[in-house]
């Protein structure tokens, strides 16, 4: 069916930040997730665990912890500021100093109202969380030493405080102390060294649960203030707690990268007496567990290895099933690459800069047939790729979109505070770059950026689901118009793909809406209707216009611009239903493109594949053989053809960060090694392993 | 194996701090073993009993005076001499107290040193080479004594040895670089000078040590670089041609001994017996420089046998009476037992055959945790332990008799005492840390009974080895003996625990065991771990389970139907020889087949003795192999580890020179021929199983070349092909 030259690039050195903190919300089932970096990401649980926001961080800000309060999202960090998060224009609402020095940790209680913070210096200061913002109440009795970890009493009458060596139990009436719980240092060495308190959780029952630096997880009660019980769970840290909704499971995550299950059942069959008792242990990560979550059917950790873990409990959930898999969430669900088509460019997205790449060649006399070579080949590379500019921001904001135009002559990136565009001149030898000094003030809060195929447009989406159409020429840039929608929703719009013709651009929504504007008019010209799961790639079919968009739960639609409707193919898809095995990856695709010599090609690709979906063939039944290739090839041409089915699966290529069709009909793979990215990891702690 | 015992303090010493040498002049040995006098450099004598560590008798010469030589015994007149001031000689007896009371000579020149060997009469030998016998001397002491010695030739060394006929004064000299040896005989007098090489560069030998041995004298020197040299002097030499002339003597090394980088100062290395050294300030090859060692060597086989490491400075200071080392250092003289037996090349390779059979013996039992997680080490605590050996040693000097006393009891007490005596010094002794001179009780024990048809000790022999101190060479009378006493569990301790036994010998066990019949068998009590293995393959016998190892019955069977082309004989040999899967011998006798399956043997050697056998004993034995190697290869037997039991291989092995031996035998004898048509349908579906697996090693090889990642590098352009 078709041989493709691909360019097979490693360059991107692509290094995601460590995992910081998490919190769960368990009404909209989003999980916020804070990076090193200062990023805060947003995975919707509901929905395949898709990664729908992220707001890029900011040198020096680092985030110690984060807190839902109802829908509204605050963090807090050692630079002493909580911030709440505007969750619609991706960026930080407000901060608000609270003057107690770094803050270790914030908690709402269950009611939320009260926003507590611990502080280096010694207090647990009060917030009260008002409409638009949060108000300093007052502080409770000033402890010494710093707050390392904070748990409300669900009544919200108590407050525990894990501190160095201690844990301090206020009355949240009062703000005074009313127990203090003395926690042992480590034996041997670190006698000496005090021992801090990394996590406190209060339960109902007012027993409290502590872990600590010397490796120990604590159960106490928490009205007397007397010790119950000591786990040893581990030689180092014990860094992170996290208790079930229904208090009948508590989860424990170390620096050996381990989580230690704590569940509270009776010792023995059929009596009423119950204890905290270790049951299982998981490891899933190879650094430090930073953060954790347990869901009613799940654990969820992340931490100094960058990936997400989601570890089903397997008595929770039904077996072998999709619920029931381990999930780990290494590469982001959006593009950090972007692709000159015509000029053969990379732009490579980093937090803190840009990197514009030209690929290399092989031999120049293309002009024999493609068929003499043998497939899996490697061709002799002629020519080098090459980094021409690497572009750092000014400020101290991370970028949070880029774009490349197709021609290669423009470049624009975006950080929360500002836009830039740069005007690119690449001859062989000579390359210049000019920053476009005036840009219309409409181009503010930019959560996406794309340009025309033709180079003539900057499409920027911006707050309330808007589109700011921009026309460039040689020498300025110009505002056109503000492309908006009358949905009323007000969610980023984190897909921006306009069509081969120019006539259209398809935009989508984190409340799963596509609209489709005629950008000729200026006008929209319909909206997809509406399906339950996110978009994660949206494409306009560049001959027969057709609107091809893949969700996040692997579904595919493809949806006729001109007749207003489902095409044909997509109404028979939907009827025979998708084969199992493309049901059962768990990365979202994230990009469409088409293949101009054959209008019946989509090509799709996730992080573990890429895809050629042949409209023409039949499409797979469930009890056909799903990935094929290596059969095929087997066979003799004749036999082939009535073997083959639509979906053409190619595997040669893992952790994708993007794949390209280049106007010359080659493709570019970006690949990210998973192994590179560990190898750039610090060492975790030591351990003894058995034989060696 | 030689070995050295737990040394104890005789006396203390003044530390000498500047000097190289200590303050002892000299330790000669008194009228036993377990006397000796101790000549210090200063003014004193004392009379030591070395059991007791305590001083008997000392004496004192004047403020002023001082001894210039060590005191030596006369065991004829139990008189002490000494010479104080060069010039002066001193006899006295143990009960003179103040010595200065006691009877002085003074001599015309100055002496070297007196020497008075066992049974001999004292010698004095003068500075300048003149030799006296000390009566003679006495009788004029102021006679001219003439000089041997050429100027500024000194003496270095002296000794004296007796033979069966003649008094000998051996001394070495230096002049100038060259080293010479005096031979002086007494009575008649002669002198003999030979010539030692010079040994490069320019070195002088640190020390000297001469004993008589097979009528020759054997001189042993060492030198600074560690070369230990001895040279062969006889005693009869050659016509002393007026003895000016310096033959050059002949010199064989001995030892190169590890010495690292620097020269050694002060060492000495003595004969123990004909094949061990003691060496004293010669570093250890494993240890670091800097520390100070006692090593004895091994001649023969030019081993380290046994090593101790003083504390303090070492001298180079060594002296040997009766099984005994003095040896000054640091602070004290110490007084360190040793063992040197009768050394055979399994005990020279000693320490690496015991670890072996280590292994084997933690092999016949259930494997234990504590072994599996702490190794050997976690056995009962030190305090125990050293309690234990405080007491062991309270009663060895108290009550019960030592290993030389069992020796000569062994000579002629009746069974019954011996039998209580070896096993009362049995229990004494350290499990740990078997004396290797139990081996001589042992010895002992089979001469007697060879001496003595009536007397036979098969209790003690049964007790004597296991405790590994004894090999087939050491004691090679001990298994024949047995097997002629039938003491069939002697002979599997034996086979245990021996490595060394000649081919000719486990051939003749092996032939016993199988002409054992198996009513006289049954009645044996065997080691009860051999025999519970042939119960367990015996009674496991009906439980087939599956196929191991490619082979199935039905398998062969089937093999053999295309062999046989009559379908009679087909029939009748399916009846007959169908795979044999009862024991053709009763469980005692297996196990005792068992032991010699897994002998060591060396091919070569044994198949001539194997051809002895007769064919009967042939085709049962080969009956057993077979069994054997069908209850390996059709169950999991081979996977048990928990048994000492022959491995598949060694099965085997035997089969293939059973075979080997009495092949033409084998195949006229009709009782064989099932025998031999099953072993050769095993070999077929061997063979057939390991063509089989030859054939997927292809596909295997490329299941690996698949496996194999290209490295692709940070770039490369690369053609895919999707159908």
């Amino acid at each position: 069916m078709g041989e493709f030259k691909v360019h097979r690039v490693r360059f991107f050195d692509y290094m995601p930040s460590a995992i910081r903190s998490m919190a769960f919300n368990s009404h909209t089932e989003r999980l916020a997730v804070a990076r090193a970096d200062g990023a805060v990401e947003i995975f919707n649980f509901a929905d395949n665990y898709f990664q729908e926001k992220v707001i890029a961080g900011r040198d020096g800000r680092s985030i110690e912890a984060l807190c839902w309060v109802g829908c509204r999202l605050f963090s807090a960090g050692l630079d002493g500021e909580i911030t709440e998060y505007d969750l619609e224009n991706l960026r930080p609402r407000y901060s608000i100093e609270a003057y107690g020095g770094p803050i270790w940790t914030i908690s709402g209680n269950s009611e939320g109202t009260l926003l507590a913070a611990g502080c280096e210096d010694g207090t647990v200061k009060m917030f009260e969380v008002l409409e638009d913002r949060i108000q300093f109440q007052r502080n409770l009795s000033r402890q010494k030493g710093r707050i390392i970890s904070l748990s409300w009493h669900p009544s919200g009458a108590q407050i525990a405080a894990g501190m160095m060596d201690m844990i301090r139990i206020f009355d949240s009436e009062t703000g005074h102390a009313t127990h203090r719980l003395l926690v042992d240092r480590g034996v041997g060495a670190s006698k000496s060294r005090e021992v801090v308190v990394w996590s406190v959780a209060c339960l109902n029952d007012h027993t409290i649960i502590s872990g600590d630096s010397a490796g120990k997880v604590q159960i106490w009660d928490g009205l007397t203030g007397t010790l119950i019980r000591t786990h040893l769970v581990t030689k180092w840290d014990v860094l992170v707690l996290a208790v079930s909704q229904d208090e009948s499971s508590v989860i424990a995550g170390t620096s050996e990268g381990t989580i230690v299950q704590f569940q509270f059942i009776s010792s023995t069959v059929g009596q009423q007496d119950k204890l905290w008792v270790r049951t299982r242990t998981f490891k899933n990560h190879s650094h430090d567990v930073r953060a954790l979550v347990h869901t009613d059917s799940a654990v969820i950790s992340g931490g100094m290895d960058t990936q997400l873990v989601v570890r089903p409990l397997l008595d929770k959930v039904e077996k072998n099933t999709q619920e029931s898999a381990l999930r780990k969430i290494a590469f982001p669900h959006r593009n950090l690459v972007s692709c000159a088509k015509k000029a053969g460019l990379l732009l490579f997205q980093f937090p803190d800069h840009l990197e514009l790449w030209r690929l290399g060649e092989s031999d120049r006399n293309e002009t024999f047939p493609v068929k003499t070579r043998t497939p899996g080949e490697s061709l002799p590379v002629k020519r080098k790729p090459e980094k021409l500019i690497q572009l750092k921001t000014k400020g101290e904001d991370h970028i949070c979109c880029s774009a490349l135009s197709p021609c290669g002559s423009w470049l624009s990136y975006a950080t929360v505070a500002a836009v830039r565009l740069y005007r690119l001149q690449i001859s062989s030898n000579n390359i210049s770059i000019q920053k476009v000094s005036k840009l219309p003030r409409e181009l503010k809060s930019v959560h996406q950026l794309c340009f025309s195929s033709d180079s003539c447009r900057l499409f920027a989406s911006s707050s309330f689901s808007s589109v700011v159409v921009v026309a460039l020429d040689q020498t300025d840039c110009k505002y056109l118009h503000t492309l908006k929608h009358k949905s009323g929703s007000r969610q980023p719009i984190h897909i921006l793909s306009p069509s081969e013709d120019g006539q259209w651009l398809a935009t989508a929504n984190t409340d799963c809406e596509i609209h489709v504007f005629n950008l000729r008019k200026m006008k929209l010209h319909c909206s997809v209707p509406a399906y339950s799961s996110c978009p994660t790639a949206v494409s306009i079919h560049p001959t027969t216009g057709n609107l091809v968009s893949v969700h996040a739960d692997q579904q595919i639609f493809e949806f006729s611009l001109k007749q207003k409707e489902y095409s044909e193919w997509s109404r028979q898809l939907q009827r025979q239903g998708l084969h199992p095995l493309w049901l059962q990856r768990d990365t979202p695709v994230t990009s469409i493109a088409f293949n101009p010599n054959n209008p019946a090609h989509i090509m799709l690709h996730d992080v573990f594949m890429f895809c050629i979906i042949d409209q023409s063939l039949p499409l797979p039944e469930a009890k056909t053989k799903f990935y094929n290739q290596m059969i095929l090839r087997s066979l003799p041409e004749p036999q082939r053809l009535r073997e083959s089915h639509a979906f053409k699966t190619c595997k040669n290529f893992q952790h994708l960060l993007s794949v390209n069709l280049l106007e010359d009909l080659s493709l570019v793979v970006v690949e990210r090694p998973l192994v590179d990215i560990v190898a750039q990891l610090p060492a975790p702690v030591r351990q003894k392993k058995f034989a060696t | 194996m030689a070995a050295l015992c737990e040394g104890y303090t005789l006396c203390g010493l003044v530390p000498a701090v500047n000097r190289r040498s200590s303050e002892i002049k000299g330790i000669e040995e008194e009228r036993d073993s377990d006397h000796v006098i101790v000549t210090d450099s200063s003014r004193s004598v004392t009379l030591y009993k070395v059991s007791d560590q305590k001083p008997l008798g000392s004496w004192t010469v004047k403020q002023g005076q001082v001894l210039t030589c060590a005191a030596v015994f006369n065991r004829l007149t139990n008189e002490y001499v000494a010479v104080s001031d060069n010039k002066v000689i001193r006899i006295w007896k143990e009960d003179d107290i103040i010595l200065d009371k006691a009877f002085k000579a003074t001599v015309s020149a100055d002496v070297w040193s007196v020497h008075c060997a066992h049974g001999a009469e004292p010698a004095v030998l003068f500075q300048r080479g003149a030799v006296r016998l000390l009566d003679s001397l006495l009788s004029a002491p102021q006679q001219p004594v003439e000089e041997v010695l050429v100027q500024d030739e000194a003496i270095r060394w002296s000794t004296n040895i007796v033979t069966e006929t003649q008094q000998l004064v051996i001394f070495t000299t230096e002049l100038k670089g060259d080293h010479f040896l005096y031979l002086q005989r007494l009575k008649p007098n002669s002198v003999q000078k030979y010539r030692l090489e010079p040994e490069e560069p320019a070195l002088s030998p640190l020390s000297f040590w001469a004993s008589y041995r097979d009528k020759n004298i054997c001189l042993l020197y060492l030198y600074p670089n560690g070369r230990v040299y001895q040279s062969l002097v006889s005693v009869r030499g050659p016509a002393p041609d007026d003895g000016a002339q310096a033959v050059p003597l002949p010199r064989d090394q001995l030892l190169s001994l590890p010495v690292g980088e620097e020269l050694l100062e002060a060492a000495s290395a003595i004969f123990l017996d004909d094949a061990h050294v003691a060496v004293v300030g010669v570093p250890h090859p494993s240890a670091g420089p800097g520390k100070d060692f006692l090593c004895i060597w091994n001649t023969n086989f030019q081993t380290l046998q046994a090593a101790k490491e003083m504390a303090g400075k070492l001298y180079g200071q060594l002296w040997s009476f009766s099984s005994k080392l003095f040896i000054p250092h640091g602070k004290a003289l110490s007084v360190i037992p040793f063992a040197c037996p009768r050394s055979s090349l399994a005990l020279a390779l000693g320490k690496l055959k015991q670890v072996k059979t280590e292994e084997s013996k933690t092999s016949t039992v259930v494997p234990s945790w504590n072994t599996i997680l702490h190794g050997e080490e976690a056995a009962p605590p030190k305090t125990v332990e050293a309690r234990k050996t405080r007491t062991t040693r309270k009663t060895q000097s108290s009550l019960s008799l030592t290993i030389d006393q069992v020796q000569d009891l062994i000579k002629t007490a009746p069974v019954e005492e011996v039998e209580k005596e070896v096993q009362e010094l049995l229990s004494r002794q350290d499990p740990k840390d078997p004396q290797p001179s139990l081996g001589q009780l042992a010895l002992a024990l089979v001469s007697r009974s060879l001496a003595d048809p009536k007397f036979y000790s098969s209790r003690a022999l049964t007790q004597l080895v296991p405790i590994r101190c004894l090999s087939h060479s050491v004691c090679p009378d001990l298994l024949p003996l047995a097997l002629e006493k039938r003491d069939y569990f002697l002979c599997q301790l034996c086979l245990l625990f021996f490595h060394d036994i000649p081919e000719a010998v486990t051939c003749a066990c092996l032939k016993t065991f199988i002409s054992l019949s198996d009513a006289d068998a049954e009645k044996l009590s065997l080691e009860p771990d051999s025999v519970s293995f042939v119960e367990m393959l015996i009674s496991n016998e009906r439980a087939q389970t599956g196929l191991q190892n490619g082979f199935s019955p039905a398998l062969c069977e089937e093999d053999r139907t295309d062999a046989v082309d009559d379908p009679k004989a087909k029939a009748k040999e399916k009846q007959k020889a169908s795979p044999q899967q009862t024991c053709p011998v009763g469980k005692h006798k297996a196990a005792l087949i068992n032991e010699v399956l897994q002998t060591a043997y060396s091919e070569a050697l044994l198949l001539p003795h194997l051809k002895d056998f007769s064919s009967d004993q042939v085709v049962l034995f080969l009956r057993y192999l077979e069994f054997l190697y069908l209850r390996y290869s059709t169950d999991g037997f081979s996977q048990m580890h928990g048994y000492r039991s022959p491995s598949l291989n060694q099965v085997m092995d035997w089969v293939c020179m059973l075979l080997d031996a009495h092949f033409t035998v084998l195949v006229m004898s009709p009782v064989a021929k099932g025998l031999l048509l099953n072993l050769q349908s095993f070999v077929r579906s061997q063979v057939r199983l390991f063509s089989e697996l030859g054939k997927i090693e292809g596909s295997l090889q490329e299941l690996t070349k698949m496996k194999m990642k290209k490295d692709v590098g940070q770039y490369s352009i690369e053609v895919i092909e999707l159908y």
